[in-house]
């Protein structure tokens, strides 16, 4: 079977505050991540990390068009999602740096954002495992009548495994108010996706084996992702049911830091480079008459934002040792237990 | 006060914690037909389907579901069938389950429960009859909780269910029916972390949990008719464990003797042995005995009868402690 619906021209008309806001929303994670790539060659981010450069636009126009109080559920390549939630940006820098000031204290780092007061309700790095807890999150949504949709983003290469379809089927008997976003980059770590799934659209293929539609969408047209996902999102909350979004879209670089991605064809990755989705939805800005200074002002801002944000990670304390033995359980570490 | 046996007495807790609105059942097979064991019996017909929810088999699922569901608000119980049935889900409790609060600063938790029947007793051979309190034992975030009796069943499941952490309790299916006793009716908890003396003594401790307290009372009896001074703990509590009275009993009786149903090596006999070497070790007069099962697969019916640790074991290894 094929899947249903194109969401790609499905654009239906935003305000035009909405779209600088995702235009800011776009350079904010842009420029954070190519500062955190700068950083990790200078030594200082500790551990991995796994780069949403080329795939702003999906995190954008999703985040733009979710309510305060929706729950984000994203994967190790999640600091885009966590920042767009609206975590505070140094102290997240400060998380990828291993400082005492990080948004998990210095003990998550770049793969397990956690924001719970902005609803980032977490990065899993465990491929799949995050979908049936975002089903669950919206089982108690439903139950407790708050009308906040789960919203659960994961990778192409996550559509093979277990946890995937379990979700999808207990979203689906449940009748559950989550919407759920495979950002298909094309590769499954270093793996052409096509080369390990049995049909050519990963996710949107599979979801009439669930009871839905496979949408389709250009995950790098930020304005379609805000009209799908707002769309998406009022079905869901209007008690719909879930959603099953393929989102179409590139990574810039490797797998993680270590990759430089050498395994792609240079013609593919020219390709997306050229459909680059930051570039593309300013010239589409500027055709709408924005002025080119407006446009500026803002990537000012958000350099300057970045910037700050790396000051403060770069002058946070190192983690206390004491710190380490807190926070397992209830009443703190494990000193009572040892 | 009424006699209930400890599958009673667990129905009768889970009775109870769905009166609280954000208390909700789910598992296999637990709705409509009261689940495997039967410990859920009628539950969904007085509190209806959408809080005694019946799952697809899918532990991986049920697991992550129950997780989302601690984290946006409500209070889960997941019942896994038996415990080889948990290991799909492991992932979710280990990586996790457990962490959340870690990742989160201490902002967030699931305050969630994990019921496992485990241990030997349907004689269905491997994964209907496991012991892996070890694996839960050795993950940090999650709390473990082992009853013996009806009494504790009620009282620990209860106690499981207003903690803020994620507790699994384990529930021995050997004892689900064979075991009764008087269980108040209303609520109660029975402390998570607190051992139970069961019965005071000088020459020789023997300290078990779970299933195999059936076998340490039997032979703590048959010890004292002889005229051995047995001291008995319940562990009943894994995460976190007695470690005041299991050590203050060892430097007094000078003996110990730990029993666990489960696989040999690296197990909860072993961490036991290793604090009480830690905190009593001046103490001894004989070197701790371990008696456990074997590093086997666990056999069908009648080979599960020489798996499981024996009376007689636990006898002869009390006396080797006299003896020495």
């Amino acid at each position: 079977m094929t899947a249903g619906a194109d969401a790609s021209a499905d654009t239906v008309s935003i305000p035009l505050d909405k779209k600088l806001e995702m235009y800011r929303m776009m350079l904010d994670a842009r420029l954070f991540e190519e500062k955190a790539h700068k950083l990790f060659f200078e030594g200082l981010v500790k551990g991995t990390s796994h780069l949403a450069l080329g795939q702003e636009a999906v995190a954008a126009g999703f985040a733009a068009a979710m309510r305060s109080d929706d729950l984000t559920f994203c994967t190790y390549r999640g600091h885009t999602h966590t920042l767009l939630r609206g975590a505070d940006m140094g102290a997240l820098m400060a998380e990828l740096l291993g400082r005492g000031n990080g948004i998990c204290g210095g003990k998550g780092g770049s793969m397990h954002l956690t924001d719970v007061s902005v609803g980032a309700m977490g990065s899993y790095a465990i491929v799949g495992a995050h979908l049936p807890i975002a089903a669950g999150a919206a089982w108690a949504a439903q139950a407790r009548g708050t009308g906040q949709v789960s919203v659960v983003f994961f990778g192409d290469g996550a559509t093979n495994i277990g946890a995937f379809h379990e979700a999808l089927n207990l979203a689906a008997v449940w009748s559950l108010p989550v919407v759920f976003v495979c950002e298909n980059n094309l590769y499954m770590e270093y793996t052409p996706i096509g080369a390990v799934t049995a049909v050519p659209n990963p996710a949107a293929d599979r979801a009439g084996a669930y009871g839905l539609e496979g949408i389709i969408l250009d995950g790098n047209d930020v304005e379609a992702v805000y009209s799908t996902a707002t769309a998406a999102l009022e079905h869901a909350r209007a008690g719909g049911g879930p959603q099953l979004i393929e989102a179409k879209t590139y990574r810039h670089g490797g797998h993680s830091r270590a990759d430089p991605g050498t395994y792609r064809p240079d013609e593919e990755v020219q390709e997306w480079l050229d459909r680059d989705p930051i570039p593309a939805f300013r010239a589409r800005l500027e055709a709408a008459g924005v002025a080119a200074e407006t446009l500026d002002t803002i990537e000012a801002e958000s350099d300057a934002a970045v910037e700050a944000a790396t000051e403060v990670a770069r002058s946070g304390p190192f983690p206390d040792p004491a710190n380490l033995e807190t926070q397992v359980w209830a009443d703190g570490g494990s000193s009572w237990r040892n | 006060m009424t006699e209930r046996t400890v599958a009673q007495a667990l129905n009768a807790a889970l009775d109870e914690a769905l009166e609280a609105p954000d208390v909700v059942l789910l598992g296999e097979d637990v709705g409509v037909t009261g689940g495997v064991f039967r410990v859920s019996d009628g539950l969904f017909k007085k509190y209806g389907p959408d809080r005694v929810i019946d799952t697809p088999v899918a532990e991986s699922g049920i697991i992550g579901a129950a997780f989302g569901m601690a984290i946006a608000g409500l209070r889960p119980i997941a019942e896994i069938q038996f415990m080889g049935f948990s290991y799909p889900a492991v992932d979710q409790i280990i990586n996790h389950v457990g962490r959340i609060r870690n990742r989160s600063r201490h902002r967030f938790t699931a305050p969630m429960v994990i019921r496992i029947p485990y241990g030997g007793g349907i004689g269905a051979a491997e994964h209907h009859s496991e012991s892996a309190e070890a694996m839960f034992v050795h993950t940090p975030g999650v709390k473990v909780v082992v009853p013996s009796n009806p009494y504790d069943a009620k009282g620990l499941l209860l106690a499981a269910i207003d903690d803020p952490d994620p507790v699994v309790v384990l529930e021995p299916i050997r004892v689900y029916r064979s075991i009764k006793g008087d269980v108040p009716d209303g609520h109660y908890t029975v402390p998570i972390g607190l051992a139970a003396m069961e019965h005071e003594g000088r020459d020789v401790t023997i300290i078990a949990y779970g299933a195999m307290m059936k076998e340490a009372r039997a032979a703590a009896v048959q010890l004292e008719d002889d005229g051995v001074s047995v001291e008995l703990i319940d562990l009943r509590s894994l995460v976190p464990f007695d470690t005041e009275m299991m050590v203050d009993s060892v430097r007094k009786t000078g003996r110990a003797v730990v029993v666990q149903e489960a696989h040999r090596s690296a197990g909860m006999a072993s961490e036991i042995v290793a604090v009480l070497q830690e905190h009593a070790l001046y103490h001894l007069n004989a070197p701790i005995e371990r008696i456990t099962g074997w590093d086997v697969v666990i056999p069908l019916r009648r080979a599960e009868k020489h798996y499981l640790p024996t009376v007689d074991q636990i006898v002869a290894a009390a006396r080797r402690t006299l003896e020495a």
